[in-house]
């Protein structure tokens, strides 16, 4: 501690750091209420029935919407789940009761590695993998890079989630003598079932704003989703391509499409915000 | 409540399960979580594997001299990754000069400044700023951020420090400093959320000892900041890590030029752009493996970062645990 200095400039000096500490926190909100705003501004203007249901009109015409592109999303997450769900909570279920060994300290590093891992590719992966093999691009190598991304953060939680349910729990259930698998499923894996479902939303939020690991493997449409094993659009390809493009209308919907899209990750965000809020106080 | 060491069941148990009370189904059900958990491994190993495999073709074309050549000419199928790495680390290597400050701000608001409702308040907007996808960063960073940068700021900047190369030239809104900026916007939740956590753990005792001593709050926050210095470099690290695989918003606003560049101004390209531009263009199979040999460093690099900084910030989480026991 520098006591050589004088009272009254370490007073300033305290006040000065910490007021700026504030200022930092103040700047990062008003960047977050800068972005949220111009969103609600320009998205909200345009919003209309027809857009959220209708598909998108030839060059040069305006109206026209992103209907599609919204039962694209909608369908790739669902793809998305069918992958990602099964792999990350019994994967996490592994973690949480068996993965205690070398086998288990490597499987999480790996997991976290593939939290890491950039969208741009898992999108490659799923390219190679699906793609160039079917020679198509489709929904199903879509929802595949979407999955693959999900997993990770479904794993974690899972694992955390069942690790915070008292041990207790499982040893009255095991005591009236049930099957360990049965104490698992029936007793642990449902009393961690809450938090495993806000993982899951949480990584359905991810995954919904998600644009690169789609951009060549579902490639997007300017159609209806048909099959899975067509090009499929969504919602963050189609905000990128018309946000790209030359065209005032594009633009239009574009502002149109993330509003959509925003309001969905929001929602999500706070309802499991709100859902699993703590009365756990953080303060000092 | 820690469990002791001679249960049978539970988290941290000796595993003596298979032995004493083993039953069919209990097994089945062990098998069927480890098949799960296996496949984890398999997509990871797979993932190595067939970007390698994909490769190779470019590899073997160019050699090390991929990561040095500049030249990047898709007519005569010559490439060189080095503009890309370029832009890639320069854009990465701003953001953070821009986003560490803000975000060490903001982290020792929430954890040092700020009590209860509100630090959770604050914490929980921050993190919101994470939850926005890529693509809407990109879309406002095209149309207010990029004509705010080419109107007001670029000039102003030039203005006052045109005599660094680093601020010379005409300012195009679409360029390296708007990719650095829309990056350490998008960097800023994740080094202020673990740098919060990495502060909070440290014990209270540590300040309350500098407090006591007559230290001022500013110089107790020093202790704690000096407590926990490689979690917060962890937590940087992980937020580079973020920044260098970051493809939509940056590609929408980096100008996508594969250029070395010395000023801010110019338009640049990272590695994750020209993946996510190019690949559905890339016709030849030269072409396409380049573009692979890319991603497959991009991935290798983002593994070894983000490894460096999970060993800090677990390392320090372990200590304070040591610390408080």
């Amino acid at each position: 501690m520098s006591a050589e200095r004088g009272v009254l400039y370490r007073k300033w000096l305290d006040r000065m750091m910490l007021g700026m500490t504030t200022l930092c926190a103040l700047i990062a909100i008003a960047v977050l209420l800068l972005i949220l705003g111009y969103i609600a501004i320009r998205g909200a203007s345009v919003l209309n029935w027809n857009l959220l249901t209708q598909l998108p009109k030839p060059i040069g015409e305006t109206g026209g919407g992103i209907g599609n592109a919204i039962a694209g999303t909608l369908i790739l997450i669902g793809l998305a789940c069918l992958v990602g769900l099964p792999v990350g909570i019994f994967s996490g279920i592994y973690l949480a009761e068996f993965g205690h060994g070398r086998f288990g300290s490597t499987l999480r590093f790996l997991t976290d590695v593939l939290t890491g891992v950039p969208s741009i590719v898992i999108g490659i992966f799923a390219y190679t993998l699906l793609v160039l093999p079917m020679r198509r691009f489709s929904a199903l190598a879509g929802g595949f890079a979407l999955g693959v991304i999900m997993i990770p953060v479904v794993t974690r939680t899972t694992e955390e989630m069942m690790k915070l349910v008292p041990s207790t729990l499982r040893e009255a259930a095991l005591a009236l003598g049930a099957p360990e698998w049965r104490a698992i499923l029936g007793v642990v894996v449902r009393s961690a079932g809450t938090g495993i479902a806000t993982g899951v939303m949480l990584a359905i939020a991810r995954i919904a704003g998600e644009t690169a690991p789609l951009l060549f493997t579902a490639l997007g449409s300017r159609f209806w989703p048909r099959a899975i094993d067509e090009p499929a659009p969504a919602l963050t390809l189609q905000i990128f391509n018309y946000a790209t493009g030359p065209y005032e209308e594009w633009h239009r919907l574009a502002w149109a499409g993330t509003f959509v899209l925003v309001a969905l990750i929001l929602i999500i965000n706070i309802s499991v915000r709100w859902l699993t809020r703590n009365p756990y106080r953080t303060g000092h | 409540m820690k469990e002791p060491k001679d249960l049978t069941y539970g988290p941290g148990a000796p595993d003596m399960r298979a032995g004493v009370f083993s039953n069919i189904g209990d097994r089945i059900f062990r098998g069927v979580t480890l098949v799960f958990g296996a496949m984890i491994m398999t997509l990871v190993i797979l993932m190595v594997a067939e970007m390698t495999r994909n490769s190779t073709l470019s590899f073997r074309q160019f050699g090390l001299g991929f990561l040095s050549h500049s030249e990047w000419d898709p007519v005569h199928e010559r490439f060189g990754a080095w503009p890309f790495i370029y832009g890639t680390v320069v854009s990465s290597l701003l953001s953070l000069i821009l986003a560490v400050p803000l975000s060490l701000g903001t982290a020792i608001f929430l954890a040092e400044l700020a009590r209860g409702k509100l630090s959770v308040a604050v914490a929980f907007l921050v993190e919101l700023l994470a939850a926005i996808p890529s693509v809407t960063y990109g879309l406002w960073g095209i149309f207010v951020l990029a004509p705010f940068l080419r109107q007001y700021a670029e000039p102003a900047l030039a203005a006052a420090f045109g005599f660094l190369p680093m601020f010379r030239g005409t300012p195009h809104g679409i360029d390296m400093l708007a990719g650095g900026l829309i990056l350490a916007i998008m960097v800023t939740p994740i080094i202020s959320a673990v740098t919060r956590d990495v502060l909070m753990a440290v014990p209270r005792t540590q300040r309350e000892a500098a407090l006591a001593l007559g230290a001022t709050r500013w110089e107790a926050t020093k202790v704690a900041l000096s407590y926990a210095k490689s979690g917060i470099l962890g937590a940087v690290i992980l937020g580079l890590g973020r920044a260098l695989g970051e493809t939509m918003a940056v590609t929408m606003v980096i100008g996508n030029r594969p250029q070395v560049s010395g000023s801010l101004f110019d338009p640049s390209y990272t590695m994750a752009s020209v993946i996510s531009n190019e690949f559905t263009e890339a016709t030849s199979d030269l072409y396409r493996s380049a573009l692979i040999e890319i991603g497959l460093l991009l991935f290798l690099v983002t593994i070894v970062v983000q490894s460096v900084a999970r060993l800090l910030v677990w390392r320090v989480g372990r200590r304070l645990k040591e610390a408080k026991a």
